[in-house]
Order: structure tokens, then C-alpha cells, then sequence
């Protein structure tokens, strides 16, 4: 399950939700990660902008891994702009037992950052800042540069 | 005719070009100054999945997407 909101996320009200839809599913762990906006180098926040087509192929992907080790994995990210101490981020493993939870929340999530088609921008006094010391290149990067 | 898509920070109008490769394509954006940079850091996606070849064929229709370095969460 992959969902999309603009601006912040409302991280209880989604936390609960997904909790109430696995509570009869017989998953022994449900280990979630939040990601919150911090209060760094003068930001008023940050902006997302967010490519969905390649976005749900690569989360299906993730989808058809947790099914092979009896998990699920659900996530929800935010559009647009998000404020100090707000949410943009929530990833979350449902597995039988916590070994594969943890390890799967750790690889999701490490891969969601090295290849998830979102790029992230500070805000600062009104403007959009792309950040791209913060950004990582989607592997295979750099391919039209070419033969020439 | 070919579609190439300038995703995220990328401010740049979609071009439609001639193109029966990538690598016509890698030529015509090399010759960008603008673009020298990003060709330098972008993923490349054809109709949405992510190649990795300089010669995957292209069709008229198709659509090429270049991603820069991406930062979500």
C-alpha cells in the first residue's frame, strides 16, 4: 500500500489505520518508521516534488519482495511543503516474526533513499531549494553523458 | 518523434526530438550547455522504466524521462 498526501502527513490518524487493518492478519511485529522535519541550518521546512509512475513500479516491487518473506510493507509520503516538526515520511513492515520486520524496514528504507523518484527542496525565506548535496544519483546515473 | 521529459529540479520545457536511440538523444542534450551538468547525474527512464543502455531503441511515441539525484523521506 502506497499513499501519497499533500503536505504533512498526520502520522497518528495513518499509524492507526494501518495497525486496525493488519490487527486480524496474525503478523507477530509491525515495526514503523517516521520521518520528521527537523529544525537545520535556518530551513522553514522542506518540499517534495514526486514522479509517481516509476514510484509505484518500484514500491510494487518492494510489494512482491515482503509477500516472498510473508510481510507486508506499507508507506505513505507527502507532496508539496512540509513545516518544522512535521512529517513527510512513514514506512512500515508487517511480518510473523521481528527478525524479518527489522531487516526489511532497514533495507526498504535504505533503498527507498538511494532510488525512490523524490527530490527534496529546503525552504528558506519564500524560496524552493532544490537539495542537492543531500541527493543521491538512482543507480546507473549518468548514462547520456555519453560516447561523444 | 520522441518525448524527453526534465523531471524534479530539472527547469526545463519537454523537447520532442528525432530519435531512433539514446544516443541520439545523448548527442541533441550534450550539445545543451544547461544540460551538461545534469546529463552528468541523471537516470534515464523509457515509458517509465529505467534503462540502462545507450542503445535501447526508440520509437516515435516513446517517452524518455531524465531523473536527477533523488532525496525523499
Amino acid at each position: 500500500m502506497l499513499e501519497l498526501y499533500d503536505g504533512a502527513l498526520d502520522v497518528p490518524t495513518i499509524l492507526e489505520r494501518w495497525y486496525a487493518e493488519e490487527a486480524t492478519s496474525n503478523y507477530g511485529a509491525y515495526i514503523p518508521f517516521v520521518g520528521t522535519v527537523r529544525a537545520e541550518d535556518e530551513i522553514d521546512g522542506l518540499s517534495f516534488d514526486i514522479y509517481e509512475p516509476i514510484l509505484n513500479s518500484w514500491f510494487n516491487v518492494w510489494q512482491t519482495k515482503a509477500k516472498e518473506a510473508g510481510a507486508v510493507v506499507k508507506m505513505a509520503h507527502s507532496r508539496g511543503d512540509v513545516l518544522l516538526h512535521e512529517s513527510s515520511y512513514i514506512a512500515a513492515v508487517f511480518s510473523p516474526k521481528r527478525r524479518v520486520a527489522l531487516e526489511l524496514i532497514d533495507t526498504f528504507v535504505e533503498d527507498f533513499k538511494a532510488s525512490a523518484p523524490i527530490w527534496k527542496y529546503d525552504l528558506r525565506d519564500g524560496a524552493r531549494i532544490y537539495a542537492e548535496d543531500r541527493s543521491t544519483p538512482i543507480k546507473g546515473s549518468g548514462l547520456l553523458k555519453g560516447d561523444s | 518523434m520522441v518525448r524527453v521529459e526534465f523531471l524534479g529540479p530539472i527547469q526545463k520545457e519537454p523537447l520532442e526530438m528525432q530519435a531512433t536511440s539514446l544516443h541520439e538523444v545523448s548527442d541533441t542534450l550534450s550539445k545543451d550547455e544547461e544540460m551538461k551538468r545534469w546529463l552528468e547525474s541523471c537516470a534515464v527512464a523509457v515509458n517509465d522504466t529505467l534503462v540502462a543502455s545507450l542503445d535501447t531503441p526508440l520509437k516515435s511515441g516513446d517517452k524518455v524521462s531524465l531523473l536527477p539525484p533523488v532525496c525523499g523521506g
